[in-house]
């Protein structure tokens, strides 16, 4: 239990550090702190399939990515980089507060201590969750991926014509 | 049978992206109208009693509870008429044909969304094609990378996301309580554990998500710009139908098959309703800018539907359901005579319109058609709906609300006249002297969606012994 609030306390952490931090690569990185701390919370909840696939699209995919289109971008200056340090902090203070007075709650009220598993989702592989139980959400997120992609063409493709 | 609804328009986008050269992209209308109307025909077809049930008993492509009800034929029917009117749309505002072609895909794939939403009986799957919609939507808005578009599109990505965090919580939690996502599922073990708090909390967070969907005062702060900066035709599809089918739908159809009406959710839906209802009238009439100002008269729409809800009367319920078609179908309208007048003026800020009648007569005479049934004018089909919402709000006993609905109506007329005499009446500016009309396809929609509008007031009798009577059952 202790190792169980040890990583939920942390996951919090590494999270506000995500929206606090200055630097767009930190903030990067912090996501991938929290999703690699879900993805062992997951694991031990006996979730290892949720844990591969947050591991893995979460902190590593998606971590790739962000880095790769930071990498890309024109660095801060100093000046501008304290003026968006301060303008953050102005924005993001009650966040701490916010989410302590979460915790406090949600410590008070009648949270089961230990998760239920679903018996059905224990005795069925992935396999069969994916193509008889959920396939309808499967096709879903087919969608989202197709949709993704005339997005990234729309949105991010240069145009051909010449001024 | 009822996959075709969703996988007919999945394979539509994949005919239409073959490599197959420039063929596909020119008949890629023709394609998409052709696809809207088997829609249209297959929600129609699929009315309970309207067919034999023999087509109940086709199994479905996906081992999933797909669903169909009265309910579910007048919103999948909305959806096809309004899909159907922003292609139009689109054919004459978006000129690129690249760009109408990667627009009619995201209008294809929205359509999916949006029928997915309507047809599960999963609280998980409303959730996975809740998020199919609204990221064609934030696609579709941000289109034409101007500006206050990508603004308009950040704002709605923004209030989406925080709107996913919410719900996405609201599931956890109901399976932690309930033990399963399916809409019985959830009912029976609301029913059985009323009082518990992780129960409350979840019903509470699901509800708030989808007022932010909805766009409903206090979260409606992406709503005027979303609508307002988004091209002409996806103004059409946000106004018309995305808005209802992600919020107001899956309000409608959680609290009367899952969550049930208990006074905290009743209390809830009249307060915000007939607050959404006021602060988008007095809203819509301050703007000069004639999108901003239907956005804002959406809120005050929608309100109405909430509120009609929130009586948990089965008059109030049906009003809201029938407020909510002819919304879609005069709100439509509406956004499509702006469109109409910004594609020929290039302007949309109504002090710099006027007297546009005189040389656009289609658009200014269905303008009025849609505006009278806004503001609840007999016999149009918006007065039946309101009369419905208001003569339930009344007998349930809130007749401070009966009588604020009745004064936002004197409120609707105020600001839509306002517009009507600003955009068309009056003395018609020397620079508009050489408009013309919009092109006969474009007027037709405008024409179509009047004649709905005009029709289903004229024959409300038979709409309601035939569709809405079915509600009370």
């Amino acid at each position: 239990m202790i190792l169980d609030k040890l990583l939920l306390i942390s996951v919090v952490f590494a999270a506000l550090w995500t929206v606090m931090t200055r630097s767009l690569l930190k903030a990067a990185l912090g996501l991938a702190v929290t999703s690699a701390l879900i993805a062992v919370i997951l694991f031990r909840l006996d979730s290892p399939l949720a844990g591969v696939f947050e591991l893995s699209v979460c902190a590593g995919l998606i971590t790739a990515v962000f880095v790769s289109a930071i990498s890309l971008m024109k660095p801060l200056t100093h000046k501008e980089t304290i003026a968006l340090s301060r303008a953050r902090i102005k924005k993001y203070w009650p966040l701490p507060i916010i989410i302590s007075a979460v915790i406090l709650i949600f410590s008070a009220s009648t949270v089961p201590t230990s998760i239920r598993v679903l018996p059905e989702a224990m005795e069925q592989n992935v396999q069969n969750v994916l193509w008889n139980s959920r396939s309808l959400d499967l096709f879903g997120q087919i969608v989202i991926v197709l949709a993704g992609v005339f997005g990234t063409v729309i949105l991010f493709r240069e145009s051909n014509k010449k001024p | 049978m009822l996959s075709l609804l969703v996988l007919l328009p999945l394979l539509g986008i994949i005919i239409l992206n073959l490599p197959l050269g420039h063929v596909m992209r020119r008949s890629a209308f023709v394609f998409a109208f052709g696809l809207f109307l088997i829609q249209i025909a297959l929600a129609i077809f699929h009315y309970p009693g309207l067919l034999s049930s023999r087509l109940y008993v086709v199994k479905t492509f996906f081992n999933a509870d797909f669903a169909f009800d009265h309910l579910s034929f007048i919103v999948l029917l909305s959806i096809g008429i309004v899909s159907l009117t922003s292609l139009v749309v689109g054919r004459y505002t978006i000129q690129n044909d690249n760009d109408r072609f990667n627009f009619i895909n995201l209008l294809i794939i929205a359509s999916i969304g949006m029928c997915g939403v309507v047809m599960v009986r999963d609280i998980f799957s409303l959730y996975v094609f809740l998020e199919v919609t609204a990221v064609s939507a934030f696609i579709l808005i941000a289109f034409e990378k101007q500006k206050p578009a990508l603004e308009g599109a950040f704002k709605y990505i923004l209030m989406s996301a925080i709107a996913t965090i919410m719900m996405l919580s609201a599931i956890a939690l109901i399976l932690l309580a309930t033990g399963g996502m399916s809409f019985d599922t959830i009912r029976q073990a609301i029913f059985s554990s009323s009082n518990s708090f992780i129960v409350k909390l979840a019903v509470g967070l699901f509800v708030c998500g989808l007022f932010i969907k909805g766009g409903l005062v206090p979260f409606h702060g992406w709503l005027p710009d979303a609508y307002s900066q988004a091209p002409a035709a996806v103004s059409v599809l946000l106004a018309g139908i995305i808005t209802k089918v992600s919020g107001i739908y899956t309000l409608i159809r959680l609290v009367t098959a899952v969550f049930g009406f208990t006074e905290g959710i009743k209390g809830a839906l009249l307060l915000i309703g007939i607050v959404s209802m006021l602060f988008g009238a007095f809203a819509a009439l301050t703007q000069n800018n004639f999108k901003r100002m239907l956005a804002y008269s959406s809120i005050s729409q929608v309100g109405y539907i909430i509120a009609g809800l929130g009586t948990g009367v089965a008059l109030g319920v049906i009003g809201a359901i029938f407020h909510f078609f002819n919304h879609a179908i005069f709100k439509s309208l509406l956004f499509v005579n702006a469109a109409a007048v910004e594609k020929q003026t290039g302007t949309i800020d109504m002090d710099k319109l006027g007297g546009l009648s005189e040389r656009m007569p289609v658009t200014g005479a269905t303008s009025l058609i849609g505006f009278l049934s806004t503001s609840g004018i007999p016999p149009l089909a918006g007065f039946w709906s309101k009369l419905m919402i208001i003569i339930a709000l009344w007998m349930s006993g809130h007749r401070a609300y009966a009588v604020i609905a009745i004064l936002t109506s004197v409120l609707t007329l105020a600001y839509l006249l306002t517009m009507q005499r600003k955009v068309f009446f009056g003395k018609l500016a020397d620079s508009f002297k050489n408009i013309k009309e919009v092109e006969a396809g474009f007027a037709a929609a405008a024409i179509v969606l009047a004649l709905l509008t005009i029709g289903v007031g004229v024959f409300f009798p038979l709409v309601f012994n035939f569709y809405l009577k079915a509600f009370i059952r």
